[in-house]
């Protein structure tokens, strides 16, 4: 109380920040050697699904989230991801893990060019034009001899495995590629890149006036998010043996990130993997609906935007950051319930 | 001769793409949303009509019926969903409350899009339907060694029609000028009295009004099933890109040039239709970003 009011202190994180993180780490103790021992194979693959979708919403974010990009059209990268994977186990023989992270690499090598063209469609003729981009890749795979045409390819790569072993080194591979994603996401956002990012969601103009180079940060983002893709549509295929055209391609991938980000918290780190845990719920939850689950989860996103639209993690963001990107800045207030919402 | 006969497919395939694009041109001209449950509200317009006509209502009354009820669904999605999502739009651009902002109503009419799409699917099953037309569908005018399609011709005379009202209204009812106001300036267009938000709601009626024409005539020509709406809403929005953004008659002329595309390109390899469709809209994205006709009228 008697300190002089004129130094504020600058905090990163703090207690909320450090309880979240050590809560982290336990879950993913727990996921990496507890979990694959007390649950079924079957459920196992289903887990897989969840870490590919929380990489879907992560990187989805990072585009629509920081760079104000709202793409329909990242199922064009999962299907990239995922044929690449197939291709390059199957016909490269290179090891599975290493065809993952490889397909990831095709995707962003093919998101570059790719975003050019895209580039010159704005705002909602963007969404719309990414749509179409992957409706080409879509109809251009199944033309190319040797990809299977309409009925796509199974992976052999794995024939002779015994199916647990197989089952646990994707379960486990994917919680490390799932973990890896997410903490390069934190990382890239901590960073100066990141910092420039940030500034470009809160508005693209001032960042732009203060030497922000948001083109070339847009375009990061989206080679970034498409490689983000490409690594989830690969860790598909892996899981499920196979791809089809229509289904790895399918939009359903789209509404799915979208689901996930929209709901979970845009713009944020954390709203990714809380909407991802839902979205894998519901879907498990309510997959003897048929399609009705779909209809309710394009209701909620609905509800979500329109109602709160920072999204769940909006909803306690500011109290808790489990990553903490920003510096806070804490006001020397002698009373501690204003230094407190301050800092909030 | 088949080239000919092609080239003719495709001109007359352009009137319905024109027809189908011509609402969602005008939501974004007026308001700038992208509505992307645009393709698959065309296709619950076919579902609607072919309902009424199972009912035993002849189809032009089933017109009668579907195109005002699309216009009462679009001045109520407006007021119920679009609007407030445009609110948060305003909220983002003065500083407020972070979150979906400027991407509101794209993601409120996407969730709309994939919650309808499943709906119509529970519904109606994902098996592909057609509105009988009787001997419509199948009837031709001989023209010289080629036979034109009346369906298709009929299509395209409603399309021009359909553009030349929109333009007309636009451009000399009281009402037309004041959304044009409300779409430079929504804010000195609410000083003149004028009320925003019940315009853009007048002007999605009227987007939903031909967008529910454009789906019955989808529905009498093509095999539809709940997930068509997805091609509908891409070759709607190529026909507007093509032509270029904000021209009713360059969307025209862009849903002829897709028309022709993929009629050519169906001609090439009957497999390739679509595609060569999607690869003439990436070219013009490529060599004329404006479209063909940029900005000759602001809608």
């Amino acid at each position: 109380m008697s300190r002089p009011a004129a130094v504020p202190t600058i905090t990163r994180g703090g207690r909320g920040s450090l309880v979240g993180g050590g809560v982290m780490l336990l879950v993913v103790v727990l996921l990496a050697a507890v979990v694959p021992y007390v649950v079924t194979l079957g459920a196992l693959s289903s887990l897989v699904m969840l870490f590919a979708l929380v990489i879907l919403g992560t990187t989805w974010n990072l585009l629509a989230g920081y760079g104000g990009m709202v793409s329909v059209g990242q199922q064009a990268y999962v299907g990239v991801g995922g044929y690449a994977l197939i291709q390059l186990a199957d016909a490269v023989g290179a090891p599975p893990w290493l065809a993952v992270l490889a397909a990831g690499l095709i995707g962003a090598a093919i998101a570059l060019p790719t975003s050019y063209l895209v580039f010159r469609l704005a705002g909602g003729y963007f969404a719309i034009g990414t749509w179409v981009v992957a409706e080409v890749f879509r109809l251009v795979t199944m033309r190319i001899d040797g990809l299977g045409g309409g009925t796509g390819l199974s992976l052999s790569a794995f024939r002779g495995t015994d199916r647990v072993e197989r089952v646990a080194f994707v379960y486990w591979f994917a919680l490390a590629l799932m973990i890896a994603v997410v903490l390069g996401t934190y990382l890239l956002m901590r960073s100066r890149v990141g910092l420039g990012l940030t500034a470009i969601r809160d508005d693209r103009v001032a960042a732009s006036s203060l030497g922000v180079a948001v083109d070339r940060g847009r375009r990061l983002v989206y080679v970034a998010g498409s490689a983000g893709a490409a690594l989830a549509g690969a860790l598909v295929a892996l899981s499920t043996l196979g791809v089809t055209p229509g289904s790895i391609y399918s939009v359903s991938w789209t509404a799915a990130m979208i689901f996930i980000v929209v709901v979970g918290g845009i713009g944020t780190i954390e709203g990714p993997l809380v909407g991802a845990v839902l979205y894998w719920a519901l879907q498990q939850a309510l997959a003897p609906l048929g399609t009705w689950y779909l209809v309710v989860l394009g209701v909620v996103a609905v509800g979500v935007v329109l109602l709160a639209p920072r999204g769940l993690w909006g909803l306690v963001a500011g109290r808790y950051q489990l990553f903490p990107t920003g510096y806070r800045v804490g006001a020397v207030a002698p009373d501690a319930t204003v230094a407190r919402r301050a800092g909030e | 001769m088949d080239w000919l006969n092609a080239g003719v497919q495709g001109v007359l395939l352009g009137g319905q793409y024109a027809l189908l694009a011509c609402g969602l041109s005008l939501i974004f001209g007026v308001m700038r949303i992208v509505n992307l449950a645009h393709g698959v509200l065309a296709v619950l317009a076919a579902y609607l009509s072919l309902v009424l006509v199972q009912q035993g209502l002849p189809l032009w009354l089933a017109i009668v019926v579907v195109v005002p009820l699309f216009a009462a669904l679009g001045y109520a999605v407006q007021r119920g969903l679009f609007n407030p999502a445009l609110a948060q739009v305003g909220q983002d651009a003065a500083g407020g409350a972070r979150g979906a902002g400027e991407l509101a109503p794209l993601l409120v009419s996407f969730g709309v899009a994939v919650a309808l799409t499943n709906l119509l699917q529970e519904v109606f099953s994902a098996d592909t339907r057609k509105i009988p037309t009787g001997d419509l569908a199948s009837a031709g005018l001989p023209l010289g060694d080629l036979s034109v399609g009346v369906l298709p011709l009929l299509t395209l005379g409603v399309a021009v029609a359909v553009i030349a009202a929109v333009q007309l209204f636009l451009a000399r009812t009281s009402t037309g000028r004041a959304m044009r106001a409300v779409a430079d300036d929504a804010g000195a267009a609410a000083m003149t009295g004028v009320d925003p938000k019940h315009m853009y709601a007048v002007a999605t009626a009227l987007a939903f009004a031909t967008l529910g024409l454009a789906g019955v005539f989808v529905g009498m020509s093509t095999q539809f099933s709940p997930g068509y709406g997805d091609l509908v809403l891409l070759f709607a929005f190529e026909a507007v890109i093509i032509g270029g953004l904000g021209s009713l008659w360059g969307t025209l002329a862009g849903g002829m040039v897709l028309g022709l595309a993929q009629t050519i390109g169906a001609q090439i390899d009957p497999q390739s239709g679509v595609l060569a469709g999607h690869l003439v809209f990436l070219a013009v994205l490529v060599v004329r970003p404006g479209g063909l006709m940029p900005r000759s009228v602001q809608a």
